[in-house]
Order: C-alpha cells, then structure tokens, then sequence
C-alpha cells in the first residue's frame, strides 16, 4: 500500500519560493538557467562554453545541502523510497536519458521553462505530467505492484 | 567568485527541494497518483518557484548581461520537435516509476537509501547517452 503523506502547503510554497531564489541568483550573476539535467550534461559531456567547473560546484551544492540542512535546522530528512533496485535503475535510465533528449526536465522546463513563458517548456511540462500521472495510475491501480 | 555562486545556488535549491517536500519521492507519487491518496501540495512548490523565478528573471532580464559573466545563455528556440516529446514522454515515464527526477536524486545521496545508489548512475549513464546522440546529431547537422 502506498503511504499517505500530509498536505503541506505552506512548506511546500516557500520551498518552491526557495528554488526560484536559486535559479534567479543563477541567472542574475552567471546567466544560466537552473536546470538539474542540463547542469549534469554540462558536466559529463562538457562542449566549448559548458564551463564545467561553474557546473560541479552547482552540483556540489546540491548534494551537500541536507548535510548542511540537518546540521542547521537539528531535524532529519524524511523520505520514503522505493525498494525495487530493478525499478530504482530503470527509472534512472529513463529519468536521465529523457530529461537530456528532451532538453530539459522538472527545474528546466517546469521551472525555468514556464517562468520564461517558453512554448516548448509549456509543452514539455505538460507531456511529461501526463506520462508520469498515467505511469503511477497503471502501476498503483491497474497492476498494483508500485509501492 | 563565479564558482561560489554556483555553489550557494546548488545548496539553496536543496534547501528548497528538502522544505517543499520534493525530495520525498513518496510525495511526488502521492502528487501523481490522482486516483489514490492525492497531495496536492506540488502544485504549491511549482507555484512558489515559477512565481518567484518569473518575478526574478524579468529584472535580472532588465540588465544587459549577468553581473558575473558576458551574456544570458537562455534557449531561444522556440521548435516544438519530436526531441522534446519524445524525451519528455521517456522521463515522465522515469519519473512516475520511481518519484525521483534529476534535483531530488541528488539531494537523496547523502541519505543513502539503497535504491539511490542505482537510480543516480543509472540516470547519469541515460544523461551521458542522450548528451552523446544530441552532440552527434548536432555535429551532423553542422
């Protein structure tokens, strides 16, 4: 059974507040767009003005934030992940392989892309919602297996 | 300087993604399952950073160029193509497997669930292949 989780709507908007000050620091000082996916490609397959080190220290950040974030604020991150490792891996191939092909994922398209008012961002985000709505209603209602 | 910066925004966008919820991959599902116990409260993320970002790039937009660097380096086009549909449809599909998408796959490391450590290579090695085929096709084109 999958577990419920609270609606948390206050939470949830200043984190989101939070993620527009990021991208909007980027933009203003560096003059990039704050897409995850694009930032890793920047980083593994660098090209003439990838500026890979700009990328790394982004990724850095990342990464180390609930370090950082549990050490600050004394509370835990909760997290709920799935335990199918086969699932796990073909999720990622999926998740990396499309976001990248697609030209951007949830931060570029959905962030970045409609803040911008991009048609293709508008379209991208909109394909992407239905596809993942549709996978989880199959996995959890149709063949029951998800968790 | 430049570099620091990159790293102040990757940890505030951490922040970000660990107080929305976001980096709970059993939200994000919860989010997307619309026929079960539905949490609305991604709308609310989404919300927060587009009204922010759009807010916050329309006066960045207002400066000739980035305060650290030579020029914006925005997509300009503006081609609604196979390419973005496709891969969109591929990492929708990812994305409602497993709740993890790229920013929240890399904040879930330092928590060390076992399914992290084969989602992320898995999803580097699918960023590096796509990368690769878009780098040959774009030198095709050239």
């Amino acid at each position: 059974m999958p577990i419920e989780t609270d609606f948390t709507p206050i939470a949830s908007a200043a984190g989101g507040a939070l993620i527009g000050c990021a991208a909007v620091l980027l933009m203003l000082m560096s003059g990039r767009i704050a897409g995850i996916s694009g930032i890793l490609s920047r980083l593994i397959m660098p090209g003439t003005d990838s500026k890979p080190l700009q990328a790394f220290a982004f990724i850095v950040g990342l990464i180390a934030a609930p370090l950082v974030w549990i050490a600050v604020s004394g509370h835990s991150v909760a997290q709920t992940v799935t335990e199918n490792l086969p699932l796990a891996a073909v999720a990622g191939l999926l998740v990396g392989f499309g976001a990248v092909y697609g030209g951007g994922c949830t931060s570029g398209h959905g962030v970045c892309g409609l803040s911008r008012l991009s048609p293709r961002s508008f379209v991208a985000t909109a394909i992407f919602m239905a596809t993942a709505i549709v996978v989880v209603f199959v996995s959890r209602h149709i063949v029951g297996a998800g968790q | 300087m430049i570099v620091l910066v990159n790293l102040l925004a990757g940890l505030l966008f951490g922040f970000g993604l660990i107080l929305s919820g976001m980096a709970n991959p059993a939200k994000v599902l919860n989010f997307l399952d619309i026929a079960g116990h539905w949490d609305p409260s991604l709308a609310f993320v989404m919300g927060g950073a587009v009204i922010v970002t759009a807010i916050g790039y329309r006066l960045a937009f207002r400066r000739e160029k980035p305060m650290l660097d030579t020029r914006f380096r925005v997509p300009t086009s503006r081609q609604i193509d196979r390419n973005l549909a496709s891969g969109a449809v591929i990492f929708g599909a990812g994305w409602g497997l497993a709740g993890l998408c790229p920013g929240p796959a890399l904040v879930s490391i330092v928590l060390a669930a076992p399914a992290i450590f084969v989602f992320v290579p898995a999803m580097l090695i699918g960023v590096a292949f796509a990368s690769w085929l878009k780098r040959v096709a774009s030198l095709q084109k050239a």
